[in-house]
């Protein structure tokens, strides 16, 4: 692209305002009453978070991956598309998502969830259960019909930001290779609204970002928690005094 | 020296010689068949086209939400009958497209129409399949114009379409930019490629093409196609909170749209302008300024004038 420095953000917006809000609409329509599975789905998260089965992890994996895979066929692929060739790539990222969630969780049961009450735990549950319960206000709030809510598990927005705050939520470790595409999500999401001029157009941003941070919390702090073992096999197994011991044992 | 805007009277007068005689009266749009279309020629041709088009940017991207397709139709309705001829669009435009077709269709395939597209693929070989898909989704046997949009792969895509238009597979070839981007290279494509209109953007705040693009346009015979007349809107937006000058009456203006419509389309070289609308009232009062009388050079300068102080 050619003299590229002169394209805005405007330049790449091929849709009005309210093209993309009757988009919700007509989807919500469509897709009725598809949407209660989906509540019942995020209400299932804090029943298995509280569980915290063997297959615990599984299941929310499994759940997880298949709100993503929905979302990029039911809204990128057969609705978006249509005012938005780009959202053919969204898709494609959906889908990774929903792929890369069902190997971690669901293949491999690399995923294990805990509520310890620590301090990102708590804001993780919180950023989940804002996805579920209040960012489905947002719209009517600015002034957007109910017609037109957005709801997590069907809609791209909740799910990416609910995905955000279950991953918190993750046992020992941070599962960085999961957050990337929700956060670009939340991020090209903010873009489309802020240049649509947006009231809210700050919010989902502004939930990826404090994703992110909580997520470097929690990397950190878990790093200094393994430490401690961590360190003391290291001495174990460089200390001159063990080699020694070794050698007198042969 | 002559300023960028400043364009000669007697050009002014010529130019309008050629077209229909304008009603000296301001009249109510609906009585578009009883009034004279203000129409320039196609210089490569000499056919008339009139003076405002309708473009389709943004605003036919609706999807297949039918309530607003039937709304975009209602639009086109309305510019066919207050004498509107040219409708412009773009692979670009995601649904834009079918939409226009969905309206053509349900209008009755108004064979006044002046079909403008364009071709938007950076692969060169692919151009002729992608106006063939471009002129499915619209309905029309063929296009009467397509152009390069933005220049893109223009070398490859001009070749394919001068030999679709030797070919009587379409009518007339062009090339567009917008924003005033790569007005070098049109220039080039201008001097140097036998087009029949280029599509640029020209506004009272945006006159760059004034100094070079305009009157090389007039040079080689090309008709100027305008496109983003309000700024997408922005200008409009910008301007609307003050009252229109008393003086715009003496050119018919009744409103900021039509002022700078009536600038615009009031050079010489541009052959039509192109804004888009979703809205009936809107392209009512687009319409609007391919009637009545135009601004002379002094006018024009004091539209400027008007519209950079504000």
């Amino acid at each position: 692209m050619s003299e590229w420095w002169t394209y805005t953000l405007s330049d790449f917006l091929l849709f009005a305002p309210r093209t993309y809000y009757r988009l919700f609409e007509l989807y919500n329509d469509d897709i009725w009453p598809a949407q209660i599975p989906a509540l019942m789905l995020g209400i299932g998260f804090l029943v298995l978070l509280r569980r915290g089965d063997a297959w615990q992890g599984r299941a929310i994996a499994a759940i997880l991956a298949g709100c993503w895979l929905w979302v990029a066929w039911a809204f990128h692929i057969e609705r978006y598309a249509a005012i938005n060739w780009a959202a053919t790539y969204f898709a494609a990222g959906f889908a990774v998502e929903a792929l890369l969630l069902a190997w971690t969780g669901l293949i491999r049961g690399g995923l294990r969830f805990r509520f310890t009450g620590h301090a990102i735990d708590r804001a993780g549950l919180a950023l989940f259960l804002f996805a579920l319960v209040a960012q489905p206000l947002l719209g009517p709030l600015v002034g957007r019909p109910w017609a037109q809510v957005e709801l997590f598990g069907v809609a791209p927005d909740p799910t990416a930001v609910a995905t955000l705050g279950i991953l918190l939520l993750a046992a020992d470790r941070v599962f960085w290779g999961l957050l990337v595409l929700p956060v670009i999500w939340c991020m090209v999401s903010g873009a489309t609204l802020w240049t649509m001029e947006a009231p809210d157009a700050f919010v989902v941003p502004l939930a990826a970002l404090l994703g992110v941070a909580l997520a470097i919390w929690k990397g950190r702090t878990t790093a200094q928690s393994v430490m401690p073992s961590e360190a003391r096999h290291l001495v174990d197994v460089e200390s001159p005094v063990a080699n020694d011991s070794s050698l007198r044992s042969e | 020296m002559q300023s960028p805007s400043r364009v000669g009277r007697r050009s002014l007068i010529r130019s309008f010689a050629a077209t229909s005689a304008a009603a000296m009266l301001w009249p109510p749009i609906g009585s578009a068949q009883q009034r004279a279309i203000l129409t320039r020629q196609v210089p490569s041709s000499g056919e008339t086209l009139p003076v405002v088009g309708l473009g389709s940017w943004i605003t036919f991207n609706v999807g297949n939400d039918r309530v607003a397709r039937d709304s975009c139709a209602e639009v086109m309705r309305h510019f066919f009958e207050a004498g509107g001829r040219v409708i412009d669009s773009s692979p670009m435009y995601a649904s834009s497209q079918p939409v226009i077709g969905y309206g053509l269709g349900k209008l009755g395939k108004p064979a006044s129409v002046f079909s403008a597209d364009k071709v938007w693929t950076s692969s060169g070989s692919r151009g002729r399949e992608q106006v063939e898909q471009s002129r499915q989704y619209w309905g029309v046997p063929r296009f009467d114009l397509v152009q390069v949009h933005n220049l893109l792969s223009w070398q490859e895509h001009l070749q394919t379409l001068f030999a679709m238009k030797a070919a009587g597979q379409l009518r007339y070839v062009g090339i567009t930019t917008s924003e005033g981007r790569r007005h070098r290279e049109i220039e080039q494509v201008m001097r140097s490629q036998p087009i029949d209109f280029v599509q640029v953007t020209y506004n009272p705040l945006d006159r760059e093409v004034e100094e070079r693009i305009l009157p090389l346009a007039r040079d080689r015979r090309i008709g100027v196609i305008v496109n983003r007349p309000f700024r997408e809107g922005a200008l409009i937006k910008k301007i609307k909170r003050h009252p229109l000058p008393g003086w715009a009456a003496e050119a018919d203006c009744a409103n900021w749209a039509q002022l700078i419509l009536k600038f615009i389309v009031s050079h010489p070289a541009v052959t039509c302008a192109i804004p888009a609308t979703s809205s009936v009232a809107h392209v009512r009062e687009n319409m609007g300024a391919a009637y009545g009388r135009l601004p002379d050079e002094a006018m024009r300068r004091r539209m400027v004038a008007h519209v950079e102080a504000l």
